[in-house]
């Protein structure tokens, strides 16, 4: 075989080899500061394209006030397809070859917990912005790993503090069968079993995340007949859930509690089939007219031509913070980075927030409320905003839940 | 009592609507031989085509109605531009190779329907006249959901009598037991094949509008739905449309009833049920025996010789040059290689099976990631170091091995494929389900190699001698006394065993040695990433194996290294460039199936062939 063979083979992998020889970019002194950003931006688009737009845009924010330390903010966005392997390996090209300064990102909390553990092996700081996995902070936390949404816990104690309100006794609970599902539910029970002696759970259905049968589900919750629900499905599970319980008068006389239906990124495609009268955590973006939130919408529809989701403020807020960190800290240097993130208090869109000291979880709080339908499409009305400082475990509880020294 | 009738029914009207994407599929499969990954994105399209034309469309029941066939119209027509324009130039490539085809058609059809309907999920409106619920036996059953328990059997009888009624359904079931023969009769099985891929697509738009009054639109839908339908073809048996329907009767009432003892079960019934039918009966309910599509005159599966002089000195220059680059890469170039070197050898492991041994595997995602499992909980149980945790790998996947081959090896073909990807999925499902000891879907973490490999170039160089030793030794293998032996029981079984090959046996082994490799490649796999998640188990997993070995060239033996470099050196850089690297990837993919329908490494030896 002549060197026709060489040629092609040597094509074939070319593609493979230029990946290898990819150049190293140098750090320039007093050059911009540069966050890696990771997230599972094709397989999450509904959250995270809002995600990212309001990321820009508040790194624009940032800039046109001078950057931070006297340098720009720059980001390099990397999408890791939902799948954790993948997230590490862009952690090690953000960090060897583009020469981040810092981590940030995680929608899942599988990828958030993988890149927890690539920052404390490398001693990097990661700023996990949506991952809700408990253990981020807790069992898994590390010192270089900062998260700043609501976690399960304290959604699920949010939604607890509305239900023991509630007369009912007999509960259901539906959730999509992953980490997530099982600990909201888990925390739910708890907590509510707590104040409420008196409440049983009759009944459970753990569908399959993205794959709800959602008929035999309603029918199999309702055989039950609970008096009231907690629902953790959300996205397209949701919307299932939701139109057959309607037709079948799943939701008529009950009690429903539900996580995360108040942000749009839920509530909006259900359209006018939005159900009434649920109690759960959200983003009511239209009614919200604190003067923080006001100038954010504003800036936000201006840039970007529509209106925030919920996606939308938490990658705003991930910027601010990261911003006051350096600001605060006045270096790039990780190891000051976190004291400096510890502790560190902002005003946020929806106020002020702290990264806790104790176990580097934000106070950023939900909105918690009923849902209505007003105009065509469901709405949150009666909403309050939780601070999540008032959701969180007693410091001593905290401190069992997470190794200490970290 | 009441409420038993009532979950029944909920189970038929799923069925229904399972049965409506399986049909297409089985109509496909049973005569074109093709597994039509983009099955699932043509019933997406459907869906999301209907909502584009019942929303902008008159309104009312016209506008609704009307709006669901249009888009069966152009899902039709869509199914025809691909059959013409990709797979028609293909039908005489290697088995399987349509696979990589459609595979490509999937990602750019992930981007393009991102890019027109925008990341929101979309909810349809209900259909006029069916909206509201009727009364059976005092309990509220919706009246759309009774509508589709209709549907199912009066597609079924169409389908039926189009068929057994017509010439053209005549000619179909002739094709699909025996196309050569068809062709030979004068039958110009081109437009036949196109017509059957057309009728399947229009069957994938049907079931996809039809979810409109039912469930919400999301860009998940294709890839959930692809894979619940082809285990619904298989269940049923092959181009077996009354046997899908069975199938997916079956499925949908075990689901609704299954929930109820077990509210969990959802992840991993239907691939329960696969399995359980496939070991019970290797050609699935109604399925018959396949005949074997007589390959071309001449073209059947090529002798493998081992490589000339040239491609010697070739190949060691490339070991040469794998040895000697990396003191010269960048950290990252470093975990680059390493993951190439890592897939180099899943690549090879599953070649081994599907190449000599002609066994494809759509599960070899099970020992890959059953290694890297075998290697995290030997440290989290036992705390054994990297150098068990590496010894652990290949051995766990090799037991598995033993275990799921003694099942497989009795299968022949897609059925074979079908029960590694039962195997896989049912492995994945324990993974994600039992968290106190693989801690679900969250993974193992901390699984860092020891001290000494700890840094990346010692470590990359380990991985290196471990890959390239094992891709290697299968190689050795495949001209050993006992490649000859599965080589002769792929080609001819009868003629094997009558020269005294216990050909059953062979095959086995080499189930196992192809798992024991993966198992060896995921356990590195696990140290490389510093921890082990259920994604290692997965379909998607299984599907770049796949992809890796079709794209170097199967019936080649550098195939599925040049494949694997290729593959992962192409993901990795577009999704560096570029946001629609699906759309670039795919249609890169597309654009090599049609140059190199042999594949990269085969389409090398075919040039030098013809040089000589």
């Amino acid at each position: 075989m002549p060197d026709i063979a060489r040629r092609t083979l040597l094509a074939g992998s070319a593609a493979g080899l230029a990946a290898l020889a990819a150049p190293r970019t140098g750090r320039a002194q007093g050059g911009p500061i540069r966050i890696g950003e990771i997230n599972s931006y094709t397989s999450q688009p509904a959250f995270l394209q809002p995600y990212r737009n309001a990321w820009i845009l508040a790194q624009e924010q940032v800039n046109a006030r001078g950057g931070v330390l006297g340098r720009p903010l720059e980001t390099v966005f990397r999408d890791d397809a939902g799948k954790p392997e993948d997230a590490v390996r862009f952690a090690g090209e953000l960090l060897s070859n583009e020469r981040v300064d810092l981590l940030a990102g995680g929608f899942l909390s599988n990828v958030g917990l993988a890149l927890a553990d690539v920052a404390r092996q490398n001693r990097r700081l990661f700023v996990a912005s949506e991952p809700l996995a408990d253990a981020l902070v807790w069992s898994q936390g590390n010192r270089y790993t900062f998260r700043l949404r609501p976690s399960t816990y304290m959604q699920a104690a949010m939604l607890v503090e509305e239900a023991a309100k509630l007369p009912a006794r007999r509960w259901a609970v539906v959730a999509p069968n992953y980490e997530y599902g099982q600990s909201a539910v888990r925390w739910f029970k708890e907590l509510l079993a707590k104040v409420r002696p008196d409440v049983t759970f009759v009944a459970e259905q753990f569908p399959a995340l993205g794959r709800i049968d959602a008929g035999a589900t309603v029918q199999a919750l309702a055989a039950a007949n609970p008096e009231a629900l907690f629902n953790v499905t959300f996205g397209a599970d949701l919307t299932n859930f939701v139109r057959q319980g309607n037709v079948r008068g799943l939701f008529e006389r009950r009690s429903v509690v539900s996580m995360l239906t108040g942000e749009p990124e839920y509530l909006d495609p259900l359209r006018d089939e939005a159900p009434e009268g649920w109690i759960v955590t959200g983003y009511p973006w239209e009614e919200l007219n604190t003067p923080a939130h006001a100038a954010f919408r504003d800036a936000y529809r201006r840039r970007w031509n529509e209106p925030p989701r919920l996606g939308s403020v938490v990658a705003h807020e991930t910027v601010t913070a990261i911003a006051a960190a350096l600001a605060r800290a006045g270096t790039t240097d990780n190891e000051r980075l976190v004291e400096a993130f510890r502790g560190l208090r902002y005003d946020g869109v929806f106020g002020p927030v702290e990264f806790r000291a104790i176990d580097h979880q934000s106070t950023l709080g939900a909105f918690v409320g009923r849902t209505a339908l007003r105009g065509g499409r469901g709405r949150m009305v009666d909403w309050r905003y939780a601070d999540g400082a008032a959701y969180l475990p007693p410091d001593e509880v905290v401190r069992t839940l997470r190794p200490q020294g970290t | 009592m009441e409420f038993l009738v009532l979950q029944a029914l909920s189970g038929l009207a799923s069925a229904s609507s399972l049965f409506l994407v399986a049909a297409g599929l089985s109509l496909i499969f049973g005569v074109t031989r093709i597994v039509n990954f983009a099955h699932g994105s043509l019933y997406m399209l459907g869906a999301y085509l209907a909502w584009t034309f019942v929303e902008h469309g008159p309104g009312g029941a016209l506008g609704f109605w009307g709006g669901i066939a249009a888009a069966v119209a152009a899902t039709a027509l869509i199914g025809a531009v691909i059959e013409i324009l990709l797979l028609r130039r293909i039908y005489r490539a290697p088995e399987l190779f349509q696979l990589l085809a459609t595979f490509g058609v999937v990602l750019i059809v992930q981007d393009l329907a991102l890019a027109i309907w925008g990341p929101q999920d979309l909810l349809g409106p209900r259909a006029p006249g069916l909206r509201g619920p009727i009364t059976i036996l005092g309990q509220r059953f919706p009246l759309y959901e009774a509508f589709l328990i209709l549907v199912g059997p009066a597609v079924l009888a169409l389908l039926w009598l189009l068929l057994n009624r017509t010439r053209w359904g005549t000619l179909v079931r002739a094709a699909t037991q025996d196309r050569e023969m068809v062709g030979a009769l004068g039958v110009d099985h081109r437009r036949l094949f196109t017509g059957v891929f057309v009728l399947g697509s229009a069957l994938a738009g049907l079931a996809g509008a039809l979810q409109l009054p039912r469930e919400g639109l999301s860009l998940h839908m294709d890839l959930a739905v692809v894979t619940e339908a082809f285990v619904v073809v298989v269940v049923g048996g092959l181009g077996s449309v009354g046997g899908a329907f069975l199938a997916a009767v079956l499925i949908g009432q075990l689901h609704a009833f299954g929930i109820l003892v077990f509210p969990k079960i959802t992840l991993v019934l239907v691939f329960l049920v696969m399995a359980v039918v496939l070991v019970l009966r290797p050609h699935g309910l109604l399925g018959r025996p396949q005949a074997e599509a007589r390959a071309p005159s001449g073209a059947g599966e090529p002798v493998l010789r081992p490589a000339t002089r040239p491609v010697r000195i070739l190949g060691t220059v490339a070991l040469l040059c794998a040895i000697a680059l990396p003191p010269f890469l960048g950290d990252y170039g470093r975990v680059v290689m390493i993951d190439m070197a890592i897939l180099v050898l899943f690549a090879a492991s599953l070649h081994f099976m599907m190449g000599p041994g002609g066994m494809a595997s759509f599960g070899h995602a099970a020992p890959f990631g059953i290694g890297a499992y075998g290697s995290a909980l030997a440290l989290k149980l036992a705390g054994a170091p990297m150098e068990v945790g590496l010894a652990a790998a290949p051995f766990a996947a090799g037991l598995a091995g033993v275990a799921f081959g003694w099942f497989c090896v009795r299968l022949s073909g897609v059925y074979l494929a079908m029960l590694t990807l039962a195997f896989a999925q049912i492995a994945w499902s324990v993974a994600f389900q039992w968290v106190e000891v693989t801690g679900g879907d969250n993974g193992l973490l901390g699984v860092w190699p020891s001290d000494w490999a700890r840094d990346r170039l010692v470590y990359l160089y380990l991985t290196l001698a471990l890959c390239l030793g094992g891709t290697l030794l299968l190689r050795r293998a495949i001209f050993s006394p006992f490649g000859m032996a599965l080589r002769a029981g792929r080609d001819s079984p009868l003629r094997a065993e009558a020269i005294g090959i216990p050909v059953g046996a062979v095959r086995w082994a080499a189930f196992v040695i192809a798992a024991v490799m993966a198992g060896l490649a995921g356990g590195l796999f696990a140290y490389a990433k510093g921890s082990v998640f259920p994604t290692y188990l997965s379909i998607s997993k299984s599907v770049d194996g796949l992809v890796m070995v079709l794209l170097g060239g199967v019936r080649t033996i550098s195939g599925p290294i040049v494949g694997a470099v290729a593959f992962t050196g192409l993901e990795e850089q577009l999704t560096r460039v570029t946001d629609l690297w699906r759309l670039v990837l795919g249609l890169a993919i597309v654009g090599l199936v049609l140059a190199f329908p042999a594949g990269l490494a085969g389409a090398a030896a075919a040039l030098a062939e013809r040089r000589r």
